[in-house]
């Protein structure tokens, strides 16, 4: 009894550094970011009193709607990009010789590495007026004389995708490497061809991988905020725009709080589907992949 | 059998796409020419402009002072964390393992207000204070997961050993454990550090008007400033990241090598 209570104590006071800096600086903010979503805003920038429901209210402007479908379909199509473009890399990572292969995932994990802003920033200037990259596409005749690159949906896809490919990437490597690859000559040798063998037999083998690649870049995107702020344009806001916008140009924390916390509801949703996926799938399974404690992204 | 070429062709493109646009900025920092594009000679001078430009020098101090602190606040909680984590199996550690992994998938545009929120309601200045509190709640959990990582490697016989033959278990901890734990308290110290030194949005939501990090600098002169100077100083920073993943790329190799020349011995 008394030692249970001795281990009861040290368990708190071992746990309680951390656990009391997250209750403090992250819990508590965020259901504040919830309550603060029902408060009138003051003239001074701050928080009003009263609850009125009149911020979720005007949720229904339907400039809202607009804002929170593009950032949901940009999000998406960049992750189905990224997952196109990385489930044949992650095979061919998986199958390079191992020696080169050092080389090669260290000049996928730099550009990772490197500051996103500085990454965002290269783009912008490729894109830009005067730069030889249009030159070169409107000389090609792939775009008109004055149509822009820079400010559109489609510059904020194309470095989505640039800064998120390698979060996609590398699950799909950890993925594939674990894969069998003599099941696909298995598949052969029954007659499949290789396109065949590859939908039917590799990307179910490595859906795990897939699904949280996804997650990895699905979220983040979600969330952007330098991305559409630096190369997108005033018709292709997202939510993180918006919530800027307040907190910086309106003074509205309220609204800020609102916006935040329908984007808090999205990805928890997410997440929390992902986790209910993962679950399922290792129950069905004969034999499970990992056993004992895990991460969310293992 | 014949093997396709498509997954190597897609491996090469990959790479192309992500080195051009780093090799645009990098030719444009040595490019006398205002306003990027055609080739007009070498030039250092934006170089030099860096090197005179005083606001670059302190925010890089406020970058490295901010990064330091909370990289030391985070070896201490994040190991501290893991240890409970890896301990115990309880309702509390259940919400402690829960608070732990949200920073680590939750945009980080949501920590920056909801911070800022609670800075806001509680009237305490922005400052580097706040961008201290801000970098430590994100990083904590980068540094409890390497640390924990590590743990479950952890032989717990030798701490028995340890007390077997007299040491307090203070004294094991302190002897025996931390010092092979040390490898991933540092991994993670180091991890954390580069979170600090990289991170733009959550300090751009909590540093206020008056403090300055080195990307908060980068981020107002895209928007505001010269693309020149920008270019100069990303290829300084490209430089930097390079080198390092190098470097770790050598240090891992040089270590891998360690342990397999002790193991047959």
């Amino acid at each position: 009894m008394n030692g249970s209570k001795r281990a009861r104590l040290r368990e708190w006071l071992l746990s309680l550094p951390s656990l009391a800096w997250l209750i403090v600086f992250l819990l508590v903010p965020t259901l504040m970011m919830f309550a603060i979503a029902f408060r009138p805003a003051d003239i001074y920038g701050g928080i009003g009193q009263g609850w009125p429901w009149e911020t979720l209210f005007n949720m229904a402007n339907p400039n809202y709607p607009a804002i929170i479908w593009r950032t949901i379909w940009l999000s998406v199509v960049a992750t189905a990009i990224c997952l196109a473009i990385s489930v044949p890399v992650g095979y061919c990572l998986a199958r390079i010789n191992p020696r080169w292969r050092q080389w090669i995932m260290l000049l996928v994990v730099v550009p990772f590495w490197t500051n996103f802003l500085i990454r965002v920033f290269a783009w912008k200037s490729i894109l830009a007026t005067g730069g030889s990259f249009r030159a070169t596409l409107v000389w090609l005749g792939f775009i008109g004389e004055d149509q822009p690159l820079l400010y559109t949906s489609g510059a904020i896809l194309l470095v989505m995708v640039y800064t998120h490919l390698p979060f996609a990437i590398l699950p799909l490597y950890a993925a594939a490497e674990k894969f069998d690859f003599s099941l696909l000559e298995a598949a052969r040798d029954l007659g499949s061809n290789s396109l065949g063998a590859m939908y039917r037999i590799f990307i179910p083998g490595i859906s795990r991988g897939l699904v949280t690649a996804g997650i990895m870049v699905l979220v983040p995107c979600l969330g952007s905020y330098v991305i559409p702020d630096l190369v997108g344009g005033a018709s292709s806001e997202m939510i993180g725009n918006k919530i800027a916008q307040y907190v910086y140009t309106e003074r509205n924390l309220p609204r800020a709080s609102a916006l935040s916390a329908i984007l808090t509801v999205v990805v928890v949703a997410l997440l929390l589907a992902f986790l209910i996926w993962r679950r399922r799938r290792d129950e069905n399974r004969d034999t499970p992949e990992s056993s004992g404690q895990e991460g969310i992204f293992s | 059998m014949r093997r396709s070429y498509f997954p190597y062709i897609t491996l090469a493109a990959c790479m192309v796409f992500f080195y051009l646009p780093l090799a645009v900025v990098v030719v444009g920092s040595f490019n006398n020419s205002r306003f990027g594009g055609a080739w007009r000679g070498f030039t250092w001078k934006y170089y030099e402009q860096l090197l005179n430009d005083r606001e670059i020098w302190s925010s890089l101090q406020n970058t490295i002072v901010i990064a330091l602190a909370s990289t030391a606040a985070c070896m201490v909680l994040g190991t501290l964390a893991a240890f409970a984590l890896h301990r115990y199996r309880s309702r509390l550690q259940f919400f402690h393992n829960t608070l732990v992994y949200i920073p680590l998938v939750v945009p980080e545009i949501l920590m920056g207000i909801s911070l800022l929120l609670f800075f806001v309601a509680h009237s305490i200045t922005l400052g580097m204070g706040t961008i201290f509190i801000g970098h430590v709640t994100f990083s904590l959990s980068y540094v409890a997961m390497t640390v924990l990582g590590r743990l479950q490697d952890f032989d717990f016989t030798l701490m028995d050993a340890a007390r077997d033959l007299g040491a307090s278990s203070f004294e094991a901890a302190r002897k025996v454990m931390l010092p092979l734990l040390m490898p991933g308290i540092l991994a993670g110290g180091l991890l954390a550090f580069t979170l600090s030194m990289d991170d733009f949005v959550v300090t751009f939501f909590v540093s206020g008007t008056g403090s300055k990090t080195l990307p908060i600098y980068i981020y107002s002169s895209i928007k505001h400033g010269s693309p020149t100077k920008i270019n100069a100083l990303s290829t300084i920073l490209l430089a930097v990241t390079f080198v390092g993943a190098l470097a770790s790329r050598f240090v891992k190799n040089y270590s891998d090598q360690r342990i397999l020349d002790k193991e047959t011995m």
